[in-house]
């Protein structure tokens, strides 16, 4: 059993997750990323039942471990009690926190997560904020979504929110102590560490590529990392 | 499988509801795209049911979208459900009830893990007291807001203005029901009626005097997948999982669809207009989708309440024709407009998706 296999085996959702797999492949049946993408969580615990280090780390570096959508549609089905969906939990953790995430195109995104969706949840106390969600950002959300964007206050006034004011109600102003309790909660937990260890990886990552990083959301790493899709992630027909 | 069956299962994932005295979190994507219907929620069980929910305006996101993202780490996300139990202690209720299927799966996975790692819990336990001060019990009752309106699906029934079925022929009107994955896919005991065969949202359809259709996709993710749908150069996926389960249910033609969680009636209403952008499909009549609609709004149109109240004019799939078969009246000059009733404009209409 090697160091780095005992470091993910420790973590509670690892010994819940990986009991015995038999290799059965039906989590890969039911998974929805299986159909998209080159991806078998069957693969990624046949894997780790082999303790083998070189593998495991090669799984970390890889963009494999980032094509789960985390739907947890394998922890139903598993014969055997597996839960493959929280494994992957586990793997990108041990990838973040080893800086094994810039070594791969899908890895590489989780800064963009960190400055988005991060930096939300300690500014606002929301995972998201409609004056973030821009527009041209998101063209999916359609003509109902800019009309909303540009008319925030007056939509959300019409639909009962308590839009940026203070008390409870939808969108409310969170108050800044409660704010100051999240933050505390990461430094004290490790999510302010996650956060720093995310940045300085990304940092050295956009340097050895010659793309200029910086705290813009436009910066040209940001960019790269938000919308690059090299086209080589597919399911192989 | 013979509804017969189905049944059958069903009796064997009952959970328990609490009756009353609710403590009421919310959902960070609902709170954004489909706000109105956690009103809708709060005035149903005030209003109409006589229910004490209470909401402490200290609680914040549960950080589930971030955990799921992976940027938050699990011991985190733990502190922060903790604060969310102490904020519920400290309030004086012991029955918590969750708008988000992402932190209604986390609670109980949160929960569980306590269970079987005590030692987890008391770490978890001496970070929060670190961190704010605070102490929690756990609560008695978990519940996510759908339960609770699956509870009370009946007495919505008796006091309901309209029922599920279509004024111009007399029939059961005919829906899909989307569940979210993390309502029971992890733990099927802790959702009615199990993982595969959820009755959730069912028991309202049936009971509200509409018909369920069974189709092959059912079970299958909108297409979340949160970093899958979060980061732009992903959204292939996240949209291929709702095309598969649209191209899946079209054949049957439903009226409507059914959602429990806060992301799928997002992605399952804007994925329509991107396809119909895309490719020029539609699955709806004569160029129209498939209306796509929240519980809440869906007891709200059986309470008779006013559409736009409900908040059905923010769905890029427009819900009139809906309306129309159960015979609901609505003003379309009221639709856009602000609370004072003055324009805001009018959002444009798409290429292909028939919207005015």
């Amino acid at each position: 059993m090697g160091e780095l296999y005992n470091k993910l085996a420790i973590d509670v959702r690892f010994i819940e997750g990986l009991k015995a797999c038999l290799n059965c492949g039906t989590c890969t049946a039911i998974c929805p990323a299986a159909e998209f993408y080159n991806y078998q969580p069957r693969q990624i615990v046949d894997v780790l039942q082999t303790h083998d280090d070189a593998a495991i780390e090669n799984l970390l570096k890889s963009d494999t471990i980032w094509y789960c959508g985390e739907c947890m549609s394998c922890v139903t089905r598993c014969p055997r009690g597996n839960a493959p969906g929280l494994l992957i939990t586990v793997l990108r953790a041990a990838s973040q926190d080893l800086g094994y995430f810039t070594e791969s195109e899908k890895g590489r995104q989780q800064l963009a997560l960190k400055r988005t969706v991060g930096k939300w949840i300690l500014q606002y106390g929301y995972c998201l904020y409609p004056s973030e969600i821009l527009p041209e950002m998101h063209p999916e959300q359609g003509p109902i979504w800019e009309w909303e964007h540009e008319h925030i206050e007056g939509v959300m006034d019409r639909l009962g929110a308590n839009y940026n004011k203070s008390g409870p109600g939808i969108l409310r102003k969170i108050p800044q102590e409660d704010l100051d309790e999240i933050g505390r909660i990461f430094d004290e937990t490790g999510g302010t560490e996650r956060f720093n260890t995310i940045e300085e990886y990304s940092k050295q990552k956009a340097a050895e590529m010659g793309l200029n990083l910086d705290d813009s959301p436009n910066s040209d790493y940001m960019k790269h990392i938000y919308t690059t899709n090299n086209k080589h992630h597919g399911k192989k027909l | 499988m013979k509804v017969e069956g189905k049944r059958r299962i069903w009796k064997d994932y009952q959970k328990e509801i609490a009756e009353d005295q609710y403590f009421y979190v919310r959902s960070c994507v609902r709170q954004n795209f489909f706000p109105a219907s956690e009103k809708t929620f709060l005035r149903i069980m005030r209003e109409e049911l006589n229910k004490d929910v209470y909401e402490n305006a200290a609680h914040t996101t549960c950080s589930g979208i971030g955990y799921h993202s992976d940027i938050v780490p699990f011991e985190t996300t733990m502190t922060m459900v903790a604060r969310q139990f102490a904020l519920m202690t400290e309030s004086g209720y012991h029955n918590f009830t969750t708008s988000c299927i992402t932190s209604f799966g986390l609670y109980t996975e949160i929960l569980e893990t306590w269970n079987h790692f005590p030692e987890v819990e008391a770490r978890v336990r001496e970070h929060l007291r670190k961190a704010t001060g605070r102490e929690f019990t756990k609560p008695e009752n978990l519940s996510h807001a759908s339960d609770v309106i699956f509870k009370f699906r009946k007495e919505i029934a008796d006091k309901g203005k309209y029922r599920l079925i279509n004024q111009f022929t007399g029939r059961p009107l005919r829906g899909v029901e989307h569940i979210g994955c993390h309502y029971s896919k992890m733990f099927p005991s802790k959702g009615v009626g199990g993982a595969e065969y959820p009755y959730v949202l069912v028991g309202m359809i049936e009971g509200w005097g509409g018909e369920v259709i069974d189709y092959p996709e059912r079970r299958h993710c909108c297409g979340f997948g949160f970093r899958q749908y979060l980061i732009q150069a992903n959204r292939g996926y996240s949209m291929s999982c709702s095309k598969k389960k649209f191209d899946s249910m079209a054949p049957y033609k439903p009226d409507f669809i059914l959602t429990n969680c806060p992301g799928c009636p997002m992605f399952l209403d804007r994925w329509q207009y991107t396809l119909s952008e895309m490719e020029g499909i539609t699955y709806g009549e004569n160029g129209q989708g498939i209306p796509v609609l929240t519980y809440e709004e869906l007891a709200g149109m059986i309470l008779g309440y006013n559409p736009w109240d409900l908040g059905l004019q923010v769905h890029q799939v427009p819900v009139e024709p809906l309306l129309d078969k159960m015979g609901i009246p609505y003003d379309a000059e009221q639709k856009f407009l602000n609370k004072e009733g003055m324009s805001m404009g009018k959002p444009k209409s798409p290429s292909f998706l028939k919207f005015y």
